[in-house]
């Protein structure tokens, strides 16, 4: 007789998952609607409004990479790929929502309210890349940084008695490995904040594949653990990435605490403009059914089958996009660069003695 | 006035802090209910409520990193990390993040956030409880530096500190915490962030000093003054920025000079003194610049504790040295 066992671990392991392991989806790879009700929330308007955000986004993609490859920017994280999870939940957020951006989500930072030429300023690095008029703090570059300090501003808004407001963030897959992650959800959760963390799993950390990143069958449950509700959503279709972000921001700033959104998406192209080559490390068989994924055909299908769209409209919105950030990168250029001598006058707001000497001595150099 | 310990003047300051401004929020490990495990912020829950004064989950990185979220949305965070052997979790958030601030929105935003901690050997403590860091700050562009020595510059210091707009670094002498004892006046009064103090003048020698080794200095200058040895003791109190005014005013007279830390010697702030005294005040010694610190191990188990510490011996055996050069 075998013998009794107090706990099966194997069957644990097994399931759990499984909460998490169907992803919200409203249209299918072909533009086919595959959740009928959830479709009814949709305009033609409003349709038609996240299709032009995502060629929005691919046109701005294609142009910056055009910019960074003239040498003519400074960081560039690529975002092709993943323009259905970006504008998808971008979209759900309203202007009083305070938002915590890693570097990648720069489209989302300009929907927020950045401009093109700031965002350019930005990557080349100008403060006045930092100077938006939006309610949100620059792209965070140690990811997991922006998750405990986006569960203290969801806290400083619960505090403020703030109304309909939520604070949110975004980080990658290889972000849900970083500690902050983890305790920005748990303070979060344990304070009842209205946060919204997004984390947009895209396959790869760099060169370090998502299957490698944690032996968590998904990234969605590690809400479990903070004690927030999570979700997975497929992160190629825009409507399900829209709807699952309203809803949860609908649930934050209704005084239910927070919500981890898990995004299922891809980078098609390089994790920088700095010199990564994904070649090195994946495969076209990889990457071929995710390409045939792409957010944009499977809109593009359902919007043309309805008559609301044509390949013709969208080359000619892409090229009006690119005039624009053409323009946008003659803004930033004509900005002038920074002074030493006013790096030193804001580091404090009153400059300490031995600061002051060197504004001298700045002053002094760069007036020559 | 009464005669008040250095803990019960911290907690006056910040009582006066939360009183004065409704945005002040104190939080950390224990510090609601329980008021703190050294009870610096006791009774302060029960007078602001738990809405201002809270206790949070234990996790340094979190604290820390939410003092900044609280901070960009109007709040004044007074976070409270329990041992600065701790702090390192939270290194990212100092370092990385909030002392760039006010840099990265070119002076629109600000985090003028006070983060608390208790630092400082001497009270046989377990491992990383009773640790000098002080060095890791004071290298880093943006923050303020603190620590007071005394029961009347801990009140006045930490309202100082609590009402500046820029992230400081509140390092609290632990050995001090309930050892020392001074006149502290019930209302509000300021100390400078960035003034050292003359603790006594002296005309033979400069002794300076900060934090814990303030009371070796003052036991060393008793000793030195039996042998007609006068010697001036200056409190830095402020560990960035340096106050060098004070220094150099004070070697012009003496010219001599021994510098005290507790921290190990390498690099800190020691150094940091020693190269200004080298850059600004060369000219009027009679002596090469003297320093006592502790050795550059690791900081010791409580049972090495007393011979790894500094101490007034060590003071005036390098005072006496230096006069006698």
């Amino acid at each position: 007789m075998a013998e009794a066992k107090a706990v099966d671990f194997a069957k644990i392991k097994a399931e759990e998952g499984a909460a998490f392991a169907k992803p919200v989806q409203i249209l299918d790879n072909d533009g086919k609607v595959v959740n009928k009700d959830l479709m009814a929330n949709f305009t033609d308007d409003q349709l038609v409004d996240l299709m032009k955000k995502m060629v929005w986004e691919r046109a701005l993609h294609e142009q910056t990479m055009s910019f960074s490859q003239q040498g003519r920017l400074g960081f560039y994280a690529p975002t092709w790929g993943e323009e259905a999870s970006e504008m998808g939940t971008v979209s759900a957020f309203k202007k009083q929502d305070f938002m915590f951006p890693a570097y990648r989500d720069l489209p989302q930072l300009i929907q927020h309210g950045a401009t093109v030429a700031q965002m350019y300023l930005w990557s080349k690095g100008h403060v006045k890349g930092n100077l938006f008029d939006a309610r949100a703090l620059r792209p965070q570059i140690i990811i997991g940084a922006q998750m405990v300090e986006m569960a203290g501003a969801a806290l400083g808004i619960k505090k403020n008695k703030e109304r309909d407001t939520v604070a949110f963030a975004y980080t990658g897959e290889g972000g849900s490995s970083q500690g902050d992650t983890y305790e920005g959800m748990n303070f979060a959760g344990a304070f009842q904040s209205p946060a919204v963390f997004i984390i947009q799993n895209n396959g790869w950390a760099i060169s370090y594949p998502r299957k490698k990143q944690t032996h968590a069958e998904t990234i969605a449950q590690k809400g479990v653990a903070a004690g927030i509700p999570a979700v997975q959503v497929d992160g190629m279709d825009v409507l399900a990435c829209y709807e699952v972000a309203k809803e949860a921001r609908e649930f934050a700033a209704a005084g239910n605490g927070p919500v981890l959104i898990e995004t299922l998406t891809y980078r098609f192209g390089a994790h920088s403009s700095a010199g990564d080559d994904p070649s090195r490390y994946r495969t076209k068989e990889e990457e071929k059914p995710w390409f045939d994924k792409d957010p944009l055909i499977r809109l593009r299908k359902y919007l043309t089958d309805k008559g609301l769209w044509s390949e013709d409209e969208e080359k000619k919105y892409a090229d009006e996009c690119k005039d624009d950030f053409k323009k946008a990168m003659k803004e930033a250029d004509a900005v002038e660069p920074e002074k030493v001598t006013d790096m030193l006058k804001r580091t404090f707001e009153v400059p300490t003695p031995d600061i002051k000497e060197q504004i001298k001595k700045y002053e002094a150099k760069e007036s020559k | 006035m009464a005669k008040k310990t250095y803990i019960k003047a911290i907690t006056e300051g910040i009582d006066i802090a939360l009183a004065e401004d409704p945005k002040t929020l104190v939080f950390g490990e224990d510090v609601g209910k329980n008021g703190g495990v050294f009870r610096a912020t006791n009774g302060l829950q029960k007078k602001y409520g738990a809405d201002r004064v809270f206790s949070t989950p234990l996790a340094e990185s979190g604290i820390l990193g939410m003092s900044i979220g609280l901070a960009v949305t109007g709040w004044r965070p007074v976070p409270e990390i329990q041992f600065s052997g701790f702090i390192f979790e939270a290194l990212d958030s100092i370092v990385a993040q909030m002392s760039r601030i006010r840099f990265q929105y070119n002076g629109t935003k600000n985090a003028p956030i006070t983060i608390r901690t208790p630092y400082g050997g001497g009270t046989h403590t377990a491992e990383l409880h009773g640790d000098d860091f002080e060095n890791f700050f004071v290298g880093v562009p943006g923050l303020r530096v603190v620590t007071p020595s005394s029961a009347y510059d801990a009140k006045g210091l930490i309202i100082s500190a609590i009402e500046n707009n820029d992230p400081v670094v509140f390092l609290e002498n632990l050995r001090l915490y309930r050892s020392v004892k001074g006149e502290v006046p019930d209302d509000k009064y300021t100390v400078p962030l960035d003034k050292a103090n003359v603790v006594q003048e002296g005309k033979d020698v400069t002794i300076i000093a900060y934090g814990g080794e303030v009371s070796e200095a003052q036991k060393a200058v008793k000793k030195l003054a039996k042998d007609n040895i006068s010697a001036e003791i200056i409190d830095l109190r402020s560990l960035y920025p340096l106050d060098t005014d004070t220094i150099f005013a004070s070697i012009k007279k003496t010219h001599h000079v021994v510098i005290v830390q507790e921290a190990q010697k390498q690099a800190g702030v020691g150094a940091q003194v020693a190269s200004a005294i080298s850059e600004g005040a060369i000219m009027y010694l009679d002596a090469p610049v003297s320093r006592v610190a502790a050795p550059n191990s690791v900081y010791p188990f409580p049972q090495a504790e007393n011979v790894w510490l500094p101490t007034a011996n060590d003071i005036e055996e390098a005072a006496r040295d230096t006069v006698n050069y």
